[in-house]
């Protein structure tokens, strides 16, 4: 079987997760790769846990991602990090939004947000990458870019050519934004210095 | 090439097959097919009442001579199996394929039916695609089959295959005539006596079909190692592909009917059979009544998705297994911290929120519904009793005011949405009047079809193909069938809507309320500058979390807004006690 590689989005109902894994499939695929997406719609949409697989390689078959073989993990949030951490390869890297958004159980009481989830993901992948992808995209001019500047994280990432990431960001958001996300973008690309 | 969702990829192959009529009813996970159909020039799309309408619409137009595309979740076929079990009789005259989505790990559900019954039950043929290309191809084949063999078809999606993007080879639209109108009674007007000849028909073309199912290319053998031979479907093919690469596998494009022969000489020819199928065995249980050795749900469970994990977890040859352990599997992370869960919330601003703020507060039974609302029924709200299906809420709360009596209904509601009271609420709503019952019904007009992502129904006053109409008077509906006491309320006053029900509760005839507040998500018009909490004004009562609003953070002992979420609905402001909360910009006194 050729190299599939396979990365899992994830966050909370709202953060804009289907805009990344649709700018992500859209390199793959100007790159010449198969791809597949995975993502789920309808009540997950509403302030639930969303999750979108995607998986690009010369042949994929399965548009979903077997539990323990992620490669990546972007999180859109801490929490959802944890979640989602079983679905990571040993060796898989993680890139994780110091952000907390309390579910509701946690906002009546009815459970409590754990605390280290952070460190308990750097104790098991000390590669982790954390950052605070809102203080970046507040200062790219937009606190709703969030999901771009983690895009560019994952760009700087994986093995596909910048100006690719740039030509579908071009595609696929919209005109009047298009400057606060390229900021956006850059700011999350030259954040961290290759694997 | 496009990336294309397997929902997508069924309307662009609708439209290449030449199809001039698309209608359904939105459920998830098949909303999509006909918001895409509804695009192309060429087609006729509409979102009907409920999917009954849509069948009957499609069956229609068919018989016009028009091939027609019908869609909706699983649950929809339940109540479309009316029109769907007799025009299986009728056969089409233009190509009729019904879609029905069905929803395995209940992502979006009420239930995870196994679709695939309905096929056989009404003598009809199953086909199944398992990825967005085979969205596209076959559904144009099942245009052509449908119009071969005189049978309407049942395209069988599931969610994954239903909301996974893959690539896709695009062609032109076919020029397809439409085909003459000639009035044939015996065919299509299905009174006993045609009827019996009708039946006949369909055994008939049953057979043909077993026969076609022997050659059709929808079906296929990929022979490799012969250990092991596995029988397929939809989705299950891709994950086999990836998790048994060395099996011989037996992929069935098209489930009902089965080709025997081909299965046959499939099974003669491997070690072992298994048949990989989600949720019943349809497959397998027909091939063991041959009298062929054949392993499955022995193995496999019929409860929700069968993922890739759970296949290898099953077979020890997976390069899954032989790739070593997961991190899980070793244990890695039996410390991590517990990660409570997330269920969805009404969002921000949502005009239900407030409605069952009361409703909880007045502790009254609340017979509940579909919609966005049925997540009223989680807590801090915990306000409903019952959700069945569409429509179900009215002739439930009947039910329970018949047993328990007049006296309980002083305490008892239905509450369901203005497109579920179309759908099928409204005659539950004439019961209630006809057949004496006191129950108050709350109708929660958000002026949209909101779960499934906001389509226009009867009552909003615009079509799927985006033109104004006049539009469902509700009130004046509800009048027309009997009810007198009908009042209208606004949500986010919540005083005069909590004075509303308990006068409504209170009276011994029907009534109706209408809660009426436009979908916070489609509402343009309303300020949506945030509220803040005032810290030295807030006293920590926490009385403002009851609402459930996910905007509302406790901080310490304290309360704080979330502002990049709230768009200042001011509800929270209308429960506090000490009038903490304000808009911001505005001054504090």
């Amino acid at each position: 079987m050729t190299k599939v590689t396979s990365i899992l989005i994830v966050g909370v109902g709202g953060q804009g997760t289907i805009l990344a894994s649709r700018i992500l499939s859209g390199v793959a695929q100007k790159v010449g790769l198969d791809v597949k997406v995975s993502e789920i719609h309808g009540m997950a949409q509403r302030g639930g846990s969303v999750v979108t697989q995607v998986r690009y390689g010369e042949k994929v078959a399965s548009p979903i991602i077997p539990l323990g073989q992620a490669d990546i993990i972007l999180a859109f949030e801490k929490l959802e990090a944890l979640r989602w951490l079983p679905y990571l390869k040993k060796d898989g890297s993680i890139i994780v939004n110091d952000q907390r958004i309390d579910p509701m159980p946690v906002v009546i009481g009815a459970a409590s947000y754990p605390e280290n989830a952070i460190n308990y993901i750097k104790a098991k992948f000390p590669k982790a990458i954390v950052v605070n992808a809102l203080d970046m995209a507040l200062q790219a001019g937009n606190g709703k870019a969030v999901n771009v500047v983690l895009l560019g994280l994952l760009a700087k990432h994986l093995d596909l050519a910048k100006d690719i990431w740039l030509e579908v960001l071009k595609e696929t958001v919209p005109a009047k934004h298009l400057e606060t996300n390229i900021k956006a973008f850059e700011a999350g690309y030259n954040s961290i210095d290759k694997k | 090439m496009k990336l294309l969702t397997g929902n997508e990829a069924i309307a662009r192959g609708a439209w290449e097959a030449g199809v001039v009529v698309c209608t359904a009813y939105p459920g998830t996970p098949s909303t999509e097919i006909t918001e895409n159909a509804a695009k192309y020039p060429e087609i006729y799309a509409e979102w009907s009442p409920n999917e009954k309408v849509a069948l009957e619409v499609g069956i229609g137009a068919s018989i016009a001579g028009g091939r027609a595309l019908v869609a909706m979740k699983h649950v929809g076929v339940n109540v479309a199996a009316d029109p769907l079990f007799t025009v299986a009789y009728t056969g089409v005259n233009a190509g009729l394929v019904l879609v029905s989505a069905d929803d395995p790990g209940m992502h979006s559900s009420q239930n995870e039916q196994d679709n695939r019954h309905f096929g056989r039950a009404a003598k009809i043929p199953v086909i199944e695609p398992s990825d967005s290309q085979e969205c596209k191809d076959f559904i144009k084949m099942a245009f052509e089959i449908s119009e071969q063999f005189d049978t309407p078809v049942l395209f069988r999606i599931t969610t994954r295959v239903a909301h996974s993007q893959s690539l896709v080879k695009l062609d032109e639209r076919q020029n397809v005539e439409l085909k003459d109108y000639v009035k044939n009674p015996a065919k299509y007007v299905m009174m006993p006596a045609n009827a019996r000849r009708r039946h006949f028909a369909v055994e008939e073309r049953l057979e043909k079909l077993k026969d076609f199912a022997e050659t059709t290319s929808l079906n296929r053998i990929e022979w490799k190692d012969t250990k092991i031979g596995v029988i397929v479907n939809g989705i299950t093919y891709q994950y086999v592909k990836e998790v048994l690469p060395e099996a011989s596998i037996l992929k069935l494009g098209m489930t009902f009917p089965l080709p025997r022969k081909l299965i046959t000489e499939f099974a003669s020819k491997v070690d072992k059979l298994y048949v990989i199928e989600e949720l019943d065995p349809f497959i397998e249980d027909t091939i063991r009544s041959w009298g062929i050795e054949v392993h499955g749900k022995d193995l496999l469970p019929q409860i929700g998705e069968l993922l890739p994990e759970i296949i290898a977890e099953k077979f020890q040859t997976s390069p899954l297994s032989a790739a070593g352990k997961t991190i899980e599997e070793e244990n890695l992370l039996a410390d991590a911290p517990e990660t409570p869960v997330r269920p969805p919330v009404l969002c921000p601003g949502c005009p239900h929120r407030g409605l069952f703020y009361v409703l909880s507060k007045l502790k009254v039974t609340v017979a509940g519904d579909i919609g966005c609302y049925t997540l009223g029924s989680l807590p801090p709200l915990n306000a409903m009793d019952t959700t069945i299906c569409m429509g179900a809420s009215i002739g439930n709360a009947i039910g329970m005011e018949k047993v328990r009596g007049k006296e309980f209904a002083r305490k008892l509601v239905a509450v369901i949405g203005d497109s579920t009271f179309i759908h099928s609420g409204i005659t539950g709503l004439i019961d209630t009047v006809y057949n004496k019952a006191t129950t108050t019904t709350i109708i929660l007009d958000n002026r949209t079809t909101g779960m499934t992502g906001h389509q226009d129904n009867p009552a909003t006053g615009m079509t799927l193909k985006g033109e104004s109409i006049k539009e469902v008077d509700l009130a004046l509906l509800a009048k027309a069938v009997g009810v007198e006491r009908v009042v209208e309320v606004d949500p986010f006053d919540i005083k005069r809507l909590e004075k509303v029900i308990k006068e409504e509760l209170a009276a011994e005839e029907p009534s109706v309320i209408i809660v009426k507040r436009k979908c916070a998500l489609i509402d343009t018009e309303s300020d949506k500058t945030p509220c803040y909490v005032r810290e030295e004004t807030c006293i920590g009562c926490k009385i403002c979390l009851r609402i459930g609003c996910p905007c509302l953070i406790k901080v310490e002992q304290k309360v704080k807004i979330n502002p990049t979420q709230c768009i200042g609905c001011n509800l929270c402001a209308a429960v506090c006690p000490t009038g903490a909360i304000m808009k911001e910009g505005v001054a504090n006194d």
